[in-house]
């Protein structure tokens, strides 16, 4: 087989790039976790943190459908049974500053989350 | 099978290429499109759809078209098109993907089109329309593949590809009655929304595809040793000049219920399309000429076709086709979509003229359905000429 | 997650079953025409509609603070060109005016009187009882909402596709073929407390469902009321209560709606 190393080739080249992601984290080094301002005078967020931390993304989601097309406008904590009103700008806002808390976050986590395109922190971003 | 594709002559890779060229520019286009939004394009709030809706719908009929080759052959045993069948399959796969790509470059939210499929929505014909073009994809891929590899194996194909090529005959009329049915359903917009548009659609689909089937066996014969066979090209002449009948009738009984019946909104669009319309002081015809053109592109060539001497020859009737693609592409892929929108349901009259950037990315998509047409047709030529023991090099 | 997963399990479900057999699909059809027949019938259901009396919207002050209203609260941009002139052609608006014959075309006959044909009349999303957007939407963005009728748009949802634009008999909808925050700061800045758009989905105005959630009226009614001489300009209410505003004035006034011979059933009316 004359293709021999042109298929080894292919395969490296081919797994260098899907491991990118990867690698270029391991070369750039992960970081510290960056120092969020948490909100004053505040014990806990809707749910527990750990909770937060993986589902604040699927709660928006959750929250945006709810409100925009059911027309539910508030949401029952599920771990301490105080209600909320659902809405970005009243409630999430209220307490934690865009650039803060969510920003920050998101660059260390390089994310670019689309919500910012059309809301905006009240507070000013 | 795909060996064929990765063997080619110097013309071959240079044809590639040169499809690659338009390709890259048409991707450069529209990643300017996706920075700055449809602003680019010449659309606007009162022609909402413009250049790349227009030729997603006559891209449809072409891909419809393969049907004018598969109903004789598999149906009517018609022997002639034993070879041409599998060009017109193999047509309709690049006539679909161009379709898709022409839809989703008009999104102006791209990123979002899986919502389609996750949200399905059956009372919308888009989601209807966006279904059988996936399932016509399919078949036709399908089919094509699956009878081809069995020539190349000298056997004849499984007998369970039956049942699909049967239902590739509906399929193929439903993805343009469907997307005629995307304008038909309309009742604000009164150029389109009338019964005849489906059988319009499908009469200048039948006359297109297989204008361009012709031109093509015509090159084929040409540039590679397989044969398409002149009694094909023949038929294929025959179906064309039917259909371009048939397209002008339906063409004058939609223009006579207009015309005749004197109501404005019907009368409008006949207007703007072949004289022009005039509201203080100002003229509106960027058009006419261009329907004009087609109106006498149509007809001359209809006409023409009727002499068995002219559709029959095959030195002629090649360039009689691009006349005839011309006409038609006139008609669906520029005058249908964007008189539907002048004037507005305000009444306003809005012109509409694809801007450069808008040409680009449309040229782009046409490139891609050229690449992926001829890398299917060297396939094609490449199973043909070994199956004919001329050798794999050929070309 | 869960049950989101379940309702798409749900309508691939359907949808397989409606390709395999187009009939399902005609049958609910016809199901929903015979239940829709007679506007009279439909009106137990709550349906929000707006009265709009075309004189007293003569006053171009009262247009013109319903229109800023409307568009500051929505973050609505005004789309410029080059040099500062209104792009009409991307134009983004929820609530402006219209020539009287370009919104009335069936009503205008050549002996029609000048002043009447140079009206200008406050036009706006018609809410209509049979939405024609509503139809042809392929991912739901736009609904007709059950609990008051208000064809709602979900712009996180929306494709951009602009079949809704095509449907629109009343040229209701605008698209944002550029991005709108960049036209919005260029002029009144970020005031609203609405979020904007981002480019490439269409809006239109929601009769202020997000208002009528906090107990007010649409924008355009409260800044119109306020202006000298504005009061009942623009008039807003239920009708399925029978003792609303709306039904009081309808069952007084000589009232009209635009294109009704499309059957989409509008919910603006007009007092002429």
């Amino acid at each position: 087989m004359n293709d021999k190393w042109k298929i080894i080739l292919g395969l490296v080249v081919f797994l260098a790039a899907v491991t990118f992601p990867v690698w270029r984290g391991a070369i750039a080094g992960a970081g510290e976790p960056p120092e969020l301002q948490l909100p004053e005078g505040k014990t806990k967020c809707i749910e527990s943190k750990e909770f937060m931390i993986d589902n604040h993304m699927n709660m928006l989601d959750e929250w945006r459908n709810m409100l925009v097309r059911e027309d539910i406008h508030e949401y029952t904590s599920k771990e301490y049974g105080d209600t909320y009103e659902i809405s970005l700008n009243k409630t999430c806002l209220n307490c934690h500053k865009k650039t803060e808390f969510c920003d920050k976050c998101h660059a260390y986590a390089d994310v670019e989350p689309y919500c910012w395109d059309c809301h905006y922190d009240p507070k000013g971003d | 099978m795909l060996e064929h594709a990765f063997k080619g002559s110097k013309n071959y890779w240079l044809l590639l290429g040169f499809w690659g060229i338009i390709i890259a520019m048409g991707a450069g286009a529209y990643a300017v499109q996706l920075r700055d939004g449809l602003t680019i394009t010449g659309m606007s709030r009162d022609v909402s759809w413009g250049f790349y809706i227009s030729q997603f719908t006559f891209m449809v009929g072409v891909a419809a078209s393969a049907v004018m080759v598969v109903l004789p052959y598999y149906l009517h045993d018609h022997k002639a098109f034993a070879k041409t069948v599998i060009l017109g399959e193999f047509v309709a796969v690049p006539a679909v993907l161009t379709c898709m790509l022409f839809i989703f470059v008009d999104m102006g939210q791209p990123a979002r089109v899986l919502n389609v499929i996750l949200h399905p929505t059956l009372h919308s014909v888009m989601f209807w329309d966006m279904s059988v073009l996936m399932g016509y994809l399919v078949l036709n891929l399908l089919i094509g593949t699956i009878t081809l590899d069995c020539e190349r194996k000298g056997k004849h194909y499984p007998h369970w590809l039956k049942f699909f090529i049967y239902l590739s005959i509906p399929w193929a009329v439903s993805i343009h009655t469907v997307t005629a049915f995307l304008y038909a359903g309309l009742e604000g917009r009164p150029f389109w929304m009338t019964a005849i548009l489906a059988p319009r659609f499908l009469a200048s689909a039948f006359a297109t595809g297989p204008s361009l089937l012709i031109i093509l066996a015509v090159i084929v014969r040409k540039i590679s040793k397989f044969d398409p066979g002149e009694k094909a090209i023949r038929t294929l002449a025959t179906i064309v000049t039917y259909s371009m009948l048939i397209n002008l009738f339906f063409f004058l009984v939609e223009a006579f219920t207009s015309i005749y019946s004197d109501m404005p909104h019907h009368l409008h669009a006949f207007e703007y399309m072949f004289v022009g319309l005039h509201e203080n002081g100002v003229t509106y015809d960027v058009l006419v000429p261009w329907m004009r053109a087609g109106m006498v592109f149509s007809f001359i060539t209809g006409f023409l076709m009727l002499f068995p001497g002219i559709r029959w020859n095959l030195k002629v009737v090649p360039y009689v086709c691009v006349f005839i693609i011309c006409g038609t592409w006139i008609e669906k892929g520029l005058g249908l979509v964007i008189t539907g929108f002048i004037p507005s349901t305000l009444g306003h009259i809005t012109e509409y003229v694809p801007t450069a950037p808008e040409l680009m990315v449309t040229f782009g998509i046409y490139a891609i359905g050229a690449f992926v047409l001829t890398v299917l047709y060297k396939i094609i030529i490449g199973v043909r000429e070994r199956r004919a023991g001329y050798g794999a090099d050929a070309q | 997650m869960d049950d989101t997963r379940r309702k798409f399990l749900k309508k691939a479900g359907y949808a397989s079953l409606g390709i395999s057999c187009a009939l399902p699909l005609l049958d609910a059809k016809l199901l929903a025409m015979s239940e829709e027949t007679g506007t009279h019938e439909a009106a137990a259901k709550k349906q929000l509609a707006m009265v709009i009396d075309i004189k007293k919207c003569q006053n171009k002050q009262l247009v013109d603070a319903a229109a800023n209203a409307c568009h500051t609260v929505h973050n609505v941009p005004t789309i410029t060109d080059a040099k500062g002139n209104i792009n009409k052609e991307e134009e983004v608006k929820w609530i402006w005016t219209e020539k009287f014959a370009n919104t009335f075309p069936e009503q205008v006959h050549a002996r029609l009187e000048r002043s009447i044909l140079d009206e200008d009349v406050v036009v706006l999303c018609n809410h209509c009882s049979r939405p024609p957007c509503v139809r042809v939407c392929p991912t739901q963005a736009t609904w007709k909402r059950d609990t008051d009728g208000i064809v709602m748009m979900d712009m996180h949802r929306c494709i951009g596709c602009r079949y809704c634009m095509a449907a629109c008999p009343y040229g209701a909808r605008s698209f944002n073929w550029n991005e709108p925050r960049k036209f919005l700061e260029k002029g009144r800045g970020i005031v609203g407390e609405y979020p904007t758009r981002t480019k490439g989905v269409v809006e239109k105005c929601t009769f202020c469902a997000d208002r009528l959630s906090d107990g007010l009226e649409p924008a355009c009614v409260e800044a119109a009321n306020k202006v000298p001489g504005g009061k009942d300009a623009l008039v807003f209410g239920d009708l399925s209560d029978p003792n609303s505003k709306v039904n009081l004035i309808l069952n007084k006034k000589h009232t009209i709606c635009r294109k009704v011979g499309l059957g989409t059933g509008p919910n603006i009316y007009y007092i002429i």
